[in-house]
């Protein structure tokens, strides 16, 4: 991520000052609109400032950032995945479940169950999000689905699961036992360290893993190289098939990361839970600058985009704005975003010709 | 025999600018009406800009144009269709999902006040098409179940349907048989005796001849003969064609070659129609050995690279690098046993354009920069910048996007790609398509290098000057199978010849 930043900051260097100040400013776009959002609410919203408001800020954030940096590698892949949201539903239900009742073993005729401790828990929900992406991803490459025809049918399926596992009803009480270990599910949700919550740690734990693996390792590279020309790759020796695979299956890890969190965050899971969650993912990707068409997008603009929506949101809520005017401003501000992302894009096309002259 | 058919379109010192390239330099050209006037040339010599700038496809940068002796400017086809010129374009611009009538009208519907369409009158002229083709094609029948020939007639019909007083047929018989061509032979001498002008392009020389009255021949741009076509014979064309000043090739390097380095066994790709795209096609190539793979289009020559290049899983045959056979199956896994190739498409299938030059340049070897699963951003950047200079492809940085690159530039990024994956044999499809004269030169000096530190070359190529001068061996295809095989030094004309088989079966017709 880092490398790539100095690289674009050389690059202007040389060109003429004007319009490389003006890129410059366009590049970073997506952290000047932080800085407005966040100085405005600073000023205009009382209360916005203080540590405990950060904090619940910083918890939002985090669930939307995780599933955008999965929907970040997806996207620039050339794919998109609509199932995130269900897989956060179905992962939550999934955890619920395991605690509150573990594995019945009833039909092996043995009248026992297996109880999980968290660790046990967090890794079976873990494999059946990434379990859904495998789904995904097989249904894109072997089968050749459209990617947002795959995804969205796995949205339902994966909707529909979540509410059979309770018949439509929450599980509650995600206490845990301690006699199996699983008290200390909660902390997934509850639990901080050095003062952040523990879901604001694994974001960046994952962010920084996702910044590093675009830019520092083969994969990342043949990821950027799949979306960029599918077909070129491929007669480069890239294997196609084995990229997008595991883009969505780390897509679906994210999802159900966030599903973890938010049934220990709540102490329930609800079938519902992650219901529009994927809208609010690609939203924070493309404020970043990941581009639909793929080849194009960072990890780190993408979480600065989940805090530009989020900050929006809880500061609209602070001041008292409906939610009503909430929705529209939020959907001003991708299209704004997009808007000047295309300007940006000619702007530098238009420099790097001038330089090739020179 | 001039004075007999007037001058219904000219140009006057027409040129047409691409970036990187000047595809029209200061022609002249005249249309006469009532007559077919032939275009020959070269791939890349301009005979489609030509046609494209006549039917208002693209615009001249410089010089003008006349129709009935007034300057025009055609901003679109359609403006251009106004004024009477059709074209059928080579590659088929059809619906597929639409039906036949509907395909003939499209953009030009019969309607009643502009809204409804007036399918009965819509049927009835497609049938009346249809059977001054004399085609039995119902036009009811989506234009996908049809054939590739029967297709054709169809964008030919969709021209008629305009009524075009000049019509411009680009290569209309390559997917023709022989009895469709007769066909549209008999029609094109009904359009000329009811004063239609045509302009007939093909790259089969004797069909020129047969159907000609007056022809042009173009080179790099320029027109290098244009006459009545009385007199005309085969080596007057290709020497037009060719040139009697050979470009500027490097000659060939004398250096030994060494032994067989890769062979090629009994390949074949079924066509899904039935019949084959490549035809059981072997052949072998010996290190530091350039062979020139010549043949018109659709011939087969980049589908048999594709096979070779593990592109098609429905094809059959053996491969051998260096007596060892190759039994990988994907491209990564060819590309570990030493094959690489440059695609014909550069923009398609070569290159990620919006990435940078260093991506692209390494984009096949990451794992040379990779320790376990981090990849050295030195290392690459090192070695990147190596092949920029080793190749001397012409760069601001290497952190810009390849696509702000020039043609040539673009092209030799493509080879740098595939030379550092460290290959035995280079397959290389039309590696001079879209490039400058410099560029080329460029190009083929960088090939002949490469032979001489031994690697071995196939490259095909539809530039007879291009395969004669640059090959140490020239094979050609024709409808998917070998029909020739020549050393260096080869006659021009036998080398056409093997290219067009069935050029005696359209004389006897």
């Amino acid at each position: 991520m880092t490398s790539i930043d100095t690289a674009r900051g050389a690059k202007t260097e040389t060109g003429e000052s004007k319009t490389s100040a003006l890129l410059v400013l366009l590049h970073m776009r997506t952290f000047v609109a932080l800085i407005l959002v966040f100085t405005f609410f600073a000023i205009a919203a009382p209360n916005f400032l203080t540590g405990g408001n950060m904090l619940i800020i910083s918890k939002h954030v985090a669930l939307n950032a995780l599933l955008a940096i999965g929907m970040t590698f997806v996207i620039i892949a050339g794919g998109i995945d609509l199932s995130v949201g269900s897989i956060v539903g179905l992962c939550a239900m999934v955890a619920g479940y395991l605690v509150l009742y573990g594995i019945d073993l009833g039909f092996l005729g043995i009248g026992y169950s297996i109880q999980f401790n968290t660790i046990e828990i967090c890794l079976m929900v873990l494999v059946v999000g990434v379990g859904v992406g495998w789904i995904n991803g097989l249904l894109i490459t072997k089968l050749n689905v459209a990617p947002f025809i795959a995804t969205l049918g796995t949205l339902y399926v994966a909707r529909g699961a979540a509410l059979l596992f309770s018949d439509g009803r929450t599980f509650p009480n995600l206490g845990g036992n301690p006699d199996y270990g699983s008290d200390t599910f909660r902390l997934i949700g509850s639990g901080s360290f050095l003062g952040f919550p523990l879901s604001v740690w694994i974001m960046i734990v994952v962010a920084l893993l996702a910044a590093y693996l675009a830019a520092r390792t083969p994969l990342g590279r043949h990821i950027y190289a799949v979306g960029g020309n599918e077909r070129g790759a491929a007669l480069s020796g890239v294997n196609v098939d084995r990229t997008k695979l595991f883009v969505y299956m780390f897509s679906g890890f994210c999802a159900a990361l966030v599903g973890l969190i938010i049934s220990s965050q709540l102490q329930a899971s609800h079938p519902a839970t992650g219901e529009t969650f994927e809208l609010n993912a690609i939203a924070a990707a493309v404020l970043g600058g990941t581009s639909m068409s793929g080849g194009r997008g960072r990890i780190g603009g993408t979480i600065v985009g989940a805090f530009v929506i989020g900050i929006l949101a809880d500061g609209l809520i602070m001041m008292g704005v409906s939610s009503f005017w909430q929705t529209v401003i939020k959907g001003l501000v991708i299209i704004a975003a997009v808007v000047v992302d295309q300007v940006q894009q000619k702007l530098q096309a238009k420099v790097i010709l001038q330089q090739q002259v020179n | 025999m001039s004075d007999l058919h007037l001058v219904g379109l000219s140009i006057r010192n027409g040129s047409k600018i691409y970036p990187g390239t000047q595809a029209l330099k200061n022609v002249d050209f005249d249309l006469r009406m009532g007559a077919v006037n032939v275009l020959v040339g070269e791939n890349g010599a301009g005979k489609s800009t030509l046609m494209k700038v006549i039917s208002g496809v693209e615009q001249l940068n410089g010089g003008t144009i006349e129709l009935d002796g007034k300057v025009v400017a055609f901003a679109d086809r359609t403006e251009a269709a106004r004024h009477g010129v059709g074209i059928v374009f080579q590659e088929l611009n059809l619906f597929p999902n639409l039906t036949v009538t509907e395909n003939i009208f499209v953009g030009h519907e019969k309607t009643f006040g502009g809204i409804h369409i007036d399918s009965v009158a819509q049927t009835a002229t497609a049938r009346a098409l249809m059977k001054r083709l004399e085609q039995d094609i119902d036009p009811d029948m989506p234009l996908g179940n049809l054939r590739i020939g029967q297709q054709q007639i169809v964008e030919i019909a969709k021209a008629l349907a305009e009524n075009a007083r000049i019509l411009i047929l680009d290569e209309p018989t390559s997917a023709l048989s022989a009895t469709e061509v007769d066909v549209l032979f008999r029609v094109i001498g009904d359009l000329k005796r009811q004063g239609v002008g045509i302009v007939y392009i093909s790259h089969r020389l004797e069909e020129l001849i047969r159907i000609g009255d007056y022809i042009t021949v173009l080179r790099d741009g320029v027109i290098t003969g244009s006459r009545s076509m009385e007199g005309v014979d085969i080596p007057w064309i290709v020497a037009n064609m060719i040139g009697t000043a050979s470009k500027e090739f490097p000659k060939t390097v004398e250096h030994t070659l060494g032994d067989e380095v890769f062979r090629v066994e009994n390949v074949c790709l079924p066509r899904p129609a039935g019949g084959y795209s490549v035809d059981h096609m072997s052949l072998s190539v010996r290190a530091g050995e350039i062979v020139g793979l010549y043949g018109l289009m659709g011939a087969g020559r980049s589908e048999l690279l594709e096979c070779i290049m593990a592109q098609h899983p429905n094809s059959s045959g053996k491969l051998f690098i260096g007596g060892a056979p190759v039994r990988e199956k994907s491209v990564s896994g060819r590309i570990k046993r030493g094959l690489a190739l440059i695609p014909e498409d550069r923009k398609r299938d070569g290159l990620v354009q919006i990435m940078t030059i260093r991506e692209n340049l390494t984009l096949s070897s990451l794992k040379d920069f990779t320790r376990i699963f981090h990849l050295s951003l030195k290392e690459e950047a090192g070695k990147a910048a190596e092949f920029v200079k080793r190749l001397a492809i012409k760069i601001a940085s290497l952190e810009h996007p390849v696509s702000s690159l020039s043609g040539g530039n673009q092209q030799k990024v493509v080879i740098g790609k595939a030379l550092m994956t460290q290959p035995r044999i280079l397959l290389m499809d039309e590696p001079s398509r879209g490039i400058d004269i410099g560029a080329k030169a460029e190009i083929f000096r960088t090939m002949r290098r490469l032979a001489g530190d031994g690697l071995g070359i196939l490259f095909v190529t539809s530039d007879l000057d291009e395969v004669l001068a640059l090959s140490d061996r020239i094979l050609v295809m024709a409808n998917g199978r070998l029909t020739g095989s020549f050393p260096a030094g080869a006659n021009a004309a036998d080398v056409v010849s093997a290219a067009t088989p069935n050029l005696n079966r359209v004389d006897t017709l």
